[in-house]
């Protein structure tokens, strides 16, 4: 490769650099002057003890974790089957699963009111729980496309026939082959696509909006409206947030199965030093 | 896979038809689930958007669409995406190019990959509110700008709730994006095509106009598409910026959606099949042209 040294190459990444850290710390600073003239973490503490922050995000964090159980339970055993039994209608499933990309989110709940509105056979916009299922179920299709690649990648990884077959002669039924063999053996693509699945929903605003669901994306917008120092700490927060979910994630996607942690930090480290 | 299970019962053949459709049923759940709350919703809104209020055939929503009030939000749309797209293609290009070509260290390129990673996902209402924290009306470099350098953007013409604002804060997104998706295309650059241009006597211009551009082309222009379906479709981070006053698409239909604001429910259909159809054709060619540029990764 070409490693020479090269000033022009040098500004440009100097240039993106400031680009992308100078609103985070401009945020940063921002939230900090809540009090006049001194810097306090006021805005912070404001947000954290709002009983309707807590109550939109405790909303959020729930549907969220539903739409990843959702997701997975459909999303595994499809991707799973497909790649046994059906791979004729892998394109079918592979087409189904990328539509959301085209499809915006704002279209599909449009269709979605519509459709179970009050005047169809399934009103499920008439309800409460209703509505909570309309926004789970959102929330499944728009990270539809990250957990199918996510899963699919998986199980490319391994190999899922020689596994159901070893599975299969030991015995086991087809339920028990899929939780106790191939599940486990997902389990890094699962949490990848998990925490993805976690990091759209969670301050997802169209849909939430849409369905007038008190959650945490309208709060947000909300919030920005009434108030100066308090979105910036909430935008430093999700900004951690979304890091802290990236490193676990990571962490998990490198970890074989069984592996103890302990282990993977000392050969990262070995591999680091070379 | 369903071959050689039938091959391994020869007698049963017959038994493989019923076989079949009990290895179907494994795809009710997923198919019903994408059948109801995603392909049947959008089939609904296809249908209506060639519907009258009473149910009969017509193109009148879709002629409706000319009407100046959303051809101009169409076309209000179309730039922003352009532009933000366009920017963040060069950006995202120069920027993968420093990092691949241009001998940075191992630990920046990394680091700044997985930063990407972040930004990329960063859209929507945080994203907003980092912006107005740094160059709105009060924001840092807005300040930094007015009392150090004694340049007053806002005085200047510069508002972050107009046009160019807006492409700005689009860009912490679209960059990242870009990076990430031409990383495989730059680094897919073989150095022995380079050395074979230099020790042909090639310069450095002639090498990128005639064997870099050509081979990075498809690459670059489906990742524009890409870029500019992405901006396309964004919503939350105009509605966290500038309230619902900045008409573009997406803002339009969630308006007609609260409130009827087209008064006529068909047209709103319509709205929403012409922001499917600028999604379709941006998606369908940047698949074309990925498949093109592979060509080159193997």
């Amino acid at each position: 490769m070409n490693r020479k040294f090269r000033p022009g190459a040098v500004i440009i990444v100097t240039l993106a650099c400031l680009y992308f850290l100078v609103p985070l710390y401009a945020t940063f600073q921002f939230s900090l002057q809540m009090r006049r003239g001194e810097l306090s973490f006021d805005a912070y503490r404001s947000v954290l003890s709002s009983d309707v922050f807590l109550r939109a995000f405790t909303y959020s964090v729930v549907a969220s974790i539903a739409a990843i159980i959702v997701g997975v339970l459909l999303i595994a055993p499809t991707a799973y089957w497909v790649r046994l039994r059906l791979p004729k209608l892998r394109p079918l499933v592979e087409f189904l699963s990328f539509l959301p990309l085209i499809i915006p989110a704002v279209v599909l709940v449009f269709g979605q009111i519509r459709l179970f509105g009050s005047s169809s056979i399934l009103p499920l916009t008439t309800t409460e729980i209703g509505t909570n299922t309309l926004v789970v179920a959102g929330y499944v299709v728009i990270s539809l496309p990250y957990m199918y690649r996510a899963i699919d990648n998986g199980m490319a990884a391994i190999d899922i026939s020689t596994l159901t077959e070893a599975a299969e002669s030991l015995g086991a039924s087809r339920l028990r082959t899929i939780a106790t063999v191939i599940l486990p053996n997902l389990r890094s693509a699962i949490v990848s696509g998990a925490f993805l699945t976690f990091s759209i929903s969670l301050g997802e605003f169209v849909i939430a909006s849409l369905l007038n669901r008190p959650a945490f994306g309208p709060y947000l917008v909300q919030l920005g409206e009434d108030r100066a120092y308090e979105p910036a700490a909430l935008a430093i927060l999700s900004f951690a947030l979304t890091w802290v979910l990236m490193g676990v994630m990571q962490a998990f996607a490198l970890r074989k199965p069984n592996q103890r942690w302990l282990r993977r930090r000392t050969s990262a480290a070995g591999k680091s030093s070379t | 896979m369903t071959d050689r299970a039938d091959a391994m019962h020869p007698p049963a053949r017959r038994l493989s038809v019923p076989r079949k459709l009990w290895d179907l049923l494994g795809l009710v759940p997923f198919l019903g689930f994408a059948f109801l709350f995603l392909v049947a919703p959008v089939f609904y809104l296809v249908v209506g958007a060639f519907q009258t209020p009473d149910g009969t055939f017509t193109f009148d929503n879709m002629l409706g669409l000319a009407a100046p009030n959303i051809a101009n939000s169409f076309w209000l749309s179309i730039r922003l995406s352009f532009a933000s797209a366009a920017l963040g293609t060069v950006a995202g290009l120069l920027l993968a190019q420093a990092l691949i070509l241009g001998g940075m260290p191992a630990w920046l390129r990394q680091a700044i990959t997985t930063f990407s990673g972040v930004a990329s996902n960063f859209a929507g209402v945080p994203l907003a509110f980092a912006f107005i924290a740094t160059l709105g009306r009060l924001g840092l470099v807005t300040l930094i700008l007015r009392d150090v350098f004694g340049w007053n953007i806002y005085a200047s013409g510069f508002s972050l709730f107009s046009f160019w604002g807006l492409t700005l804060t689009y860009l912490y997104f679209q960059l990242p994006l870009m990076l990430l998706v031409i990383t495989p295309a730059v680094e897919g650059l073989r150095s022995e095509w380079r050395e074979a241009a230099e020790s042909m006597g090639a310069s450095g211009w002639q090498y990128w106009r005639m064997i870099g551009a050509p081979v990075l082309a498809p690459s670059v222009m489906g990742c524009f598409l890409l870029l500019f379906a992405n901006a396309f479709g964004t919503l939350a981070t105009v509605i966290a910026l500038t309230g619902s006053n900045f008409s573009v698409v997406p803002i339009v239909l969630f308006q007609q959606i609260r409130g009827n604001v087209l008064y006529n429910p068909n047209l709103g259909y319509a709205l929403a099949v012409g922001m499917i159809l600028v999604m379709l054709v941006s998606n369908l060619l940047y698949m074309l042209l990925r498949r093109r540029a592979e060509r080159w990764q193997k």
